[in-house]
C-alpha cells in the first residue's frame, strides 16, 4: 500500500500528460467558441442593404443558407474571400453577407475590388445584429437551415478543409431534410 | 558571420551538454574521479558556448541584421537600443535562448561554487543539468532556431510589439527565467539524491542556497510582471489570474513550500521524501508552464502563438524529465527513512501545515487554470474560469497559513507550546484589533473581508516583530544586551523576519484594493477632476514625437489643498508600424497610495476621456514583495552555509571509522 | 511574458491577428457617455459587467477592457437594464448569445463539481494524510514493550563484558 502511494505522483502526471496530448490535436483551438445558439432560431433582423435590397431573416427561410459576417477592415476576411467566391460561383451555395461595423462605401470598394460572392449584403453599422448572433470577431460564418435555425458556426476565415469536410456535407444533409 | 558562429556555438553546446549528461553519471557510478570532474569543465564550457550564442543573437539585433529571420520578424531600425536588446527575448525563439542561457548560468555557478559538495553528488547534479540542457538545446535547434537566415533580407523588420517596448518588460523575463530555471538545480539535487539513495541534513543544507536564490529571482520576476501590468494596461489591475501569470505563480507557491520543508530536513532529518517530491514538482511546474505558454493550448494575452508541433516536442521533454524523475521517485523514495519525531503542535508541525496549505493552493490554481482544457478533452461544455473562482477558493485557503506565519516561528522544535506562543503575541492581537478599528473608521465601514485583511496583515506583521523581540529578549534584559544579541542573530533569522514581514505588507496592499476610488470624466483644457482630496487640473494635450511612435501627451496638474503636488504626463502612443496604440499611464505615488492617471480617447474639439484612480496602499504590494526577496537574499548571505559542511563531514569521517570497526 | 501572435496568413494564427488589428480599439473601458443617468442602474450594470468576460481580451471583464466588443456588450447590458430586466435576466440574455463561456465565474454544474469542491476536498484529504503519517511514524519508532527476562539477561551479560 505504501509503495503504491509513491506511484501516485507518476500516475497523476501520466493522466495530465494524456490531457495535454489530447489538447495538441490539430482541430483544437482554445480561441474558438462554439455558438450558444446552435439549433435555436436565428435572431430576428432587418437590415438596410449595401446594394438595392435589404436583408431580413424571414426572407432567408426556405432552404439552407450561409450568412457570412465580414468587414472591409478585416484582413483575414480577404484570406477567405477566394473560397467564398468559389462557394458562390462553383458550388452555387446561397451566401449572404452582413457587413459588420463598417462604412458602406468601404465595403462596396472591397467587393468591387475582390469580387462579390453574396446574393445580398446587409449593413450592420453598429454591430447590433452581430451581438444578437453572438459574433465576437470577424469573419464568422453561420449555417442556417430551411426554418432559419442556426446549425453551425465557423469562427475565423474558412479553410478549404473546413469547406470540404464540414460545410458542404452539412449543406447537402440540410437540403435533403 | 557572427550569426553563424552563434549557431555553431549552440550546436557545440549541445554536444558538450551530452557529454556533461553522460560521463559524470557513469563516473559517479564507477567511482572514477576524473570522469566525475568532467562535469565541472563541461558545465563551464557549455555556459561559455551558450553565452556566445546569446551574444551573437544580440549582435544580430543591435546591428539590425534583417537577413536573420528572427530579427526580421521582431525588430526594426527605429527601435530604441534598450528594446533592440530586450527584443531578443521578446519572442519565442529568442526567449528559449535566454532559457538555456540561464541554465548555463546555473550550471556554471554550480561548477564554481560547489566546492563543499562530495564529488559524486556534484557530478550527478551537473549531469542532470546536462540532460535538461540537452533536451532544450535540441528543442531550439530542431524547432525554434533563431539563427536561420533568409535571402534576400527584407529592408526592415516587423518591429517589436509596442506593448513590450517598456523598461519594466525588458527586465521581467530575465528575472523570471532565472527563477524558473534556477529551480532546476533543486530538481537536479533531488534526482541525484534519489540515485544515490541518500537524503540527509547535509543535502538539505547544500540545496537550500540554490532554491532560495531561485525563489528570490522568481519573486522579483513575478512582482515586476505584476507592476508592469499595473502601469501599462491602463485600468489599474495588477493580477488577472491569467494562465501565464498562474504558470509563474505555481512554481513560486511550491518553491516556498520547498524552502520551508527543506528546513525540516536540515534540522530534524525528517520529511525527506516529501521534500524530494517538492523539489521535483517545483521544476516540473516550470516545465509545464513552458509547455502551456508555447503550445497554444491555453488562451492568454501572454502566450507566444506557436504551433502544436513545438508543443508536442515540449510535451516529449516533459515526459522524459518529469516522467523519468517521478518514476525514479516511485522506486527509490520508499527507501528514504526519516528520523526525528515531533508532536503535531511544534515548529515542524507548523511547517507541515505551511506545506499542506501551499500545496493545496498550488493545486487550486492548477485546477482553475487547466479546467477548461480538461473539460474540453472529455467532451464537456466550453467554460472559462476567471478571477471569481480563484478569489473564492485560493484566498480563503491562504488565510490560515498567514495566521500560522506569525505563530510558527514562536513554536519550538519537537514539541511546541501553542498556548504559550498565543499568549506571547498579545501585542499582535492588539495590533490586529487596532488595525480593524482604524480601517473600519477610515473607510466608513467598507467590505468586511478587506477590513479583516488589514487585521490579518497587522497581526502577522506584529507577530514577526514580537518574535524578533523575543529572541533578543527585548525589555527583559538591558538594552545593550539586547543590542548585542540583535547583532549576533544569524542572518537566516533576519531573512525569515524580513520575508514574513514582507508578506504582511503585501497582504495589507491586497486588502486595500477593495477601497479604490475611480473617477472617469470627459475633460477639456482647464477641467478639474476631484478625487480623494486631490484636485486634478487637465491642462491640455500636446503631440510629441518619439523614436518609433507619436504620442498624445497630456499635462495634468495635481494639487492638494491648493498646493501643487505634481505635474504628470499620461500619454497615448501610436506606433505606425504595427498600427497599435499603447497607454503610458502617469502614476504619482507617495508609497502609501497611488494617484493613477490614464488618458483615453479624444476628439477634434479637444475633449478627452480622463480616467483617474486613487489606490490606497497599492505600492505596498510590491514593496512587500521586495521585502520578501530581500529577506531571501539576507538568508542567502548567511555564512553558515558556506562554511564547509563537507569539510566538517570529512573531519568527522575518520573519527567514525574506528568506532565501526570495534 | 507577453508576446504577440506571429502573423502568419494561415487559418488559426490569423484569427488571433485579427483581434489585434481591429482599428476601433479604444484605450479605456467604461466611457463617460456610456454611463447611465440613474446611479443605481449604473451600479447594477457595473456589477453585472464585472462578472462578464471580454471575449477578445482574455481574463478581463467587459468593465475593464478597451475592446470594441466589450463596449458593445456594455451598451447592450445597459439597454437591457433600462428596459426593466432584472440582473439575472440581463445576464441570461448575454449568456444566451455567447454561451456560459462569457461568465467569469464558472457556473456550478455537475461538470464543475470537481472544480469547485476540489480545493476543499484536497485540503481535507491532505490533512487526513498528514494525520495518518504522523500517527504511523509514532507507532513504528516507539519502543514501548519492555525487555523480557531472556533479553534482560543478555543485556546484563553484554554490559558486564564491556565493563571488564
Amino acid at each position: 500500500m505504501r509503495r503504491a502511494l509513491y506511484l501516485l505522483p507518476l500516475v497523476l502526471f501520466l493522466v495530465l500528460g494524456g490531457f495535454f496530448a489530447r489538447s495538441l490535436r490539430p482541430d483544437y483551438d482554445p480561441h474558438v467558441l462554439p455558438s450558444a445558439m446552435i439549433d435555436r432560431e436565428a435572431p430576428q433582423f432587418d437590415l438596410a442593404g449595401l446594394k438595392d435590397e435589404g436583408l431580413a431573416r424571414d426572407a432567408l427561410k426556405g432552404g439552407p443558407v450561409l450568412i457570412n459576417f465580414f468587414a472591409s477592415w478585416c484582413v483575414p476576411c480577404r484570406v477567405e474571400h477566394p473560397l467564398l467566391m468559389a462557394l458562390a460561383n462553383r458550388e452555387h451555395v446561397p451566401l449572404y453577407g452582413i457587413d459588420y461595423k463598417d462604412q458602406p462605401e468601404d465595403a462596396a470598394k472591397l467587393l468591387a475590388q475582390f469580387g462579390d460572392p453574396y446574393r445580398r449584403v446587409g449593413l450592420d453599422r453598429d454591430g447590433r445584429v452581430g451581438l444578437d448572433f453572438g459574433v465576437y470577431g470577424v469573419p464568422e460564418t453561420y449555417v442556417l437551415d430551411s426554418d432559419g435555425h442556426i446549425r453551425k458556426r465557423f469562427v475565423g476565415p474558412l479553410t478549404a478543409e473546413q469547406v470540404d469536410k464540414e460545410l458542404l456535407p452539412l449543406l447537402k444533409a440540410l437540403r435533403k431534410s | 558571420m557572427i550569426t553563424e558562429l552563434g549557431h555553431f556555438a549552440l550546436i557545440l553546446a549541445l554536444c558538450v551538454a551530452v557529454v556533461q549528461a553522460v560521463v559524470p553519471l557513469v563516473g559517479a557510478a564507477r567511482g572514477n574521479l576524473a570522469w566525475m570532474e568532467v562535469a565541472r569543465t563541461a558545465a563551464l564550457v557549455q555556459f561559455a558556448l551558450v553565452a556566445m550564442a546569446m551574444a551573437a543573437l544580440m549582435h544580430a539585433y543591435v546591428t539590425n541584421d534583417f537577413s536573420v529571420i528572427n530579427v526580421a520578424e521582431n525588430s526594426h531600425t527605429d527601435k530604441p537600443l534598450l528594446y533592440q536588446i530586450s527584443g531578443v527575448w521578446g519572442n519565442h525563439e529568442g526567449s528559449m535562448v535566454l532559457w538555456v542561457f540561464m541554465l548555463g548560468v546555473c550550471s556554471a555557478a554550480l561548477a564554481l561554487f560547489s566546492g563543499n559538495l562530495p564529488p559524486a553528488l556534484r557530478a550527478r547534479v551537473l549531469a542532470v543539468q546536462g540532460m535538461i540542457a540537452t533536451g532544450f538545446l535540441l528543442f531550439i535547434l530542431l524547432t525554434s532556431n533563431p539563427f536561420l537566415r533568409t535571402w534576400p533580407p527584407p529592408p526592415n523588420g516587423r518591429g517589436l510589439n509596442p506593448v513590450l517596448q517598456d523598461p519594466g518588460l525588458a527586465f521581467h523575463p530575465p528575472f523570471l527565467y532565472l527563477g524558473y530555471v534556477g529551480f532546476s538545480v533543486g530538481f537536479a539535487f533531488a534526482v541525484a539524491a534519489l540515485i544515490e539513495g541518500r537524503v540527509d541534513a547535509a543535502w538539505a543544507r547544500w540545496v537550500r542556497p540554490w532554491t532560495l536564490a531561485s525563489w528570490c529571482a522568481l519573486t522579483i520576476g513575478i512582482a515586476m510582471g505584476s507592476w508592469w501590468a499595473y502601469y501599462t494596461l491602463g485600468w489599474g489591475g495588477w493580477w488577472f489570474w491569467d494562465p501565464v501569470e498562474n504558470a509563474s505563480f505555481m512554481p513560486w507557491l511550491v518553491g516556498t513550500a520547498l524552502i520551508h520543508s527543506s528546513i525540516v530536513v536540515e534540522k530534524r532529518n525528517t520529511m525527506k521524501s516529501w521534500t524530494i517530491l517538492l523539489a521535483i514538482i517545483t521544476f516540473s511546474l516550470s516545465l509545464v508552464g513552458t509547455f502551456l505558454v508555447r503550445s497554444g493550448v491555453l488562451t492568454s494575452v501572454h502566450a507566444f502563438a506557436t504551433d502544436p508541433e513545438r508543443g508536442a516536442f515540449i510535451l516529449l521533454l516533459l515526459a522524459v524529465a518529469i516522467g523519468g524523475s517521478l518514476t525514479l521517485y516511485a522506486f527509490r523514495a520508499p527507501a528514504l527513512k526519516g528520523g526525528g519525531l515531533f508532536a503535531p503542535i511544534s515548529r515542524e508541525g507548523a511547517l507541515v501545515l505551511n506545506n499542506l496549505i501551499l500545496s493545496c493552493g498550488c493545486a487550486t490554481v492548477f485546477l482553475g487554470t487547466l479546467y477548461p482544457l480538461f473539460l474540453d478533452a472529455v467532451g464537456g461544455p466550453k467554460l472559462s474560469v476567471g478571477f471569481p473562482f480563484f478569489n473564492r477558493t485560493f484566498v480563503p485557503l491562504m488565510v490560515p497559513m498567514i495566521l500560522a506565519v506569525g505563530i510558527g516561528p514562536l513554536l519550538s522544535w519537537k514539541r511546541g507550546d501553542l498556548l504559550g506562543a498565543l499568549q506571547r503575541v498579545w501585542a499582535a492581537y492588539a495590533a490586529a484589533v487596532v488595525a480593524i478599528l482604524v480601517a473600519f473608521y477610515v473607510t466608513h465601514g467598507g467590505p468586511i473581508l478587506a477590513v479583516l485583511g488589514f487585521g490579518l496583515a497587522a497581526w502577522t506583521g506584529m507577530a514577526v516583530l514580537v518574535e524578533w523581540a523575543d529572541r533578543i529578549k527585548l525589555f527583559r534584559v538591558g538594552f545593550a544586551d539586547s543590542l548585542r544579541r540583535a547583532m549576533h542573530l544569524p542572518r537566516a533569522a533576519y531573512g525569515m523576519s524580513f520575508a514574513h514581514f514582507g508578506l504582511a505588507v503585501s497582504v495589507a496592499g491586497f486588502s486595500a484594493s477593495a477601497f479604490d476610488v475611480e473617477a472617469i470624466d470627459t475633460v477639456h483644457a482647464g477641467s478639474v477632476v476631484q478625487i480623494a482630496g486631490y484636485e486634478l487640473r487637465f491642462a491640455g494635450v500636446a503631440r510629441v514625437p518619439g523614436p518609433n511612435y507619436t504620442a498624445d501627451q497630456a499635462s495634468v496638474e495635481i494639487r492638494r489643498d491648493g498646493a501643487l503636488v505634481a505635474l504628470v504626463h499620461p500619454e497615448r502612443r501610436f506606433f505606425p508600424l504595427q498600427q497599435q496604440t499603447t497607454a503610458m499611464t502617469a502614476i504619482r505615488t507617495n508609497f502609501l497610495s497611488d494617484l493613477y492617471v490614464a488618458l483615453g480617447d479624444g476628439d477634434e474639439a479637444g475633449n478627452w476621456t480622463l480616467r483617474v484612480y486613487w489606490k490606497p496602499l497599492v505600492p505596498w504590494i510590491w514593496i512587500g514583495a521586495m521585502f520578501m526577496a530581500f529577506g531571501g537574499m539576507v538568508s542567502l548571505s548567511d555564512r553558515r552555509w558556506r562554511v564547509g559542511v563537507g569539510a566538517r563531514a570529512r573531519r568527522m569521517a575518520p573519527a567514525l571509522q574506528p568506532a565501526a570497526g570495534e | 511574458m507577453t508576446g504577440r501572435a506571429v502573423p502568419s496568413w494561415l487559418a488559426k494564427s490569423v484569427f488571433v491577428a485579427f483581434l489585434l488589428l481591429a482599428p476601433t480599439v479604444r484605450l479605456l473601458a467604461v466611457e463617460p457617455n456610456e454611463r447611465l443617468a440613474d446611479p443605481a442602474l449604473e451600479a447594477r450594470a457595473v456589477a453585472i459587467g464585472a462578472t462578464l468576460r471580454c471575449l477578445v481580451c482574455q481574463n478581463e471583464s467587459i468593465e475593464d477592457s478597451n475592446a470594441g466588443l466589450a463596449h458593445d456588450i456594455r451598451v447592450l447590458l445597459r439597454q437591457l437594464l433600462l428596459t426593466g430586466d432584472s440582473d439575472t435576466q440581463a445576464r441570461q440574455a448575454i449568456v444566451a448569445r455567447y454561451g456560459e463561456f462569457v461568465l467569469l465565474k464558472p457556473p456550478l454544474l455537475p461538470a464543475t463539481y470537481i472544480l469547485w469542491f476540489g480545493p476543499g476536498a484536497l485540503l481535507v484529504l491532505g490533512f487526513i494524510a498528514v494525520l495518518f503519517w504522523l500517527r504511523s511514524r509514532r507507532v513504528s519508532t516507539s519502543i514501548d514493550a519492555p525487555l523480557d527476562a531472556q533479553e534482560q539477561n543478555r543485556l546484563d551479560a553484554l554490559l558486564h563484558e564491556a565493563d571488564r
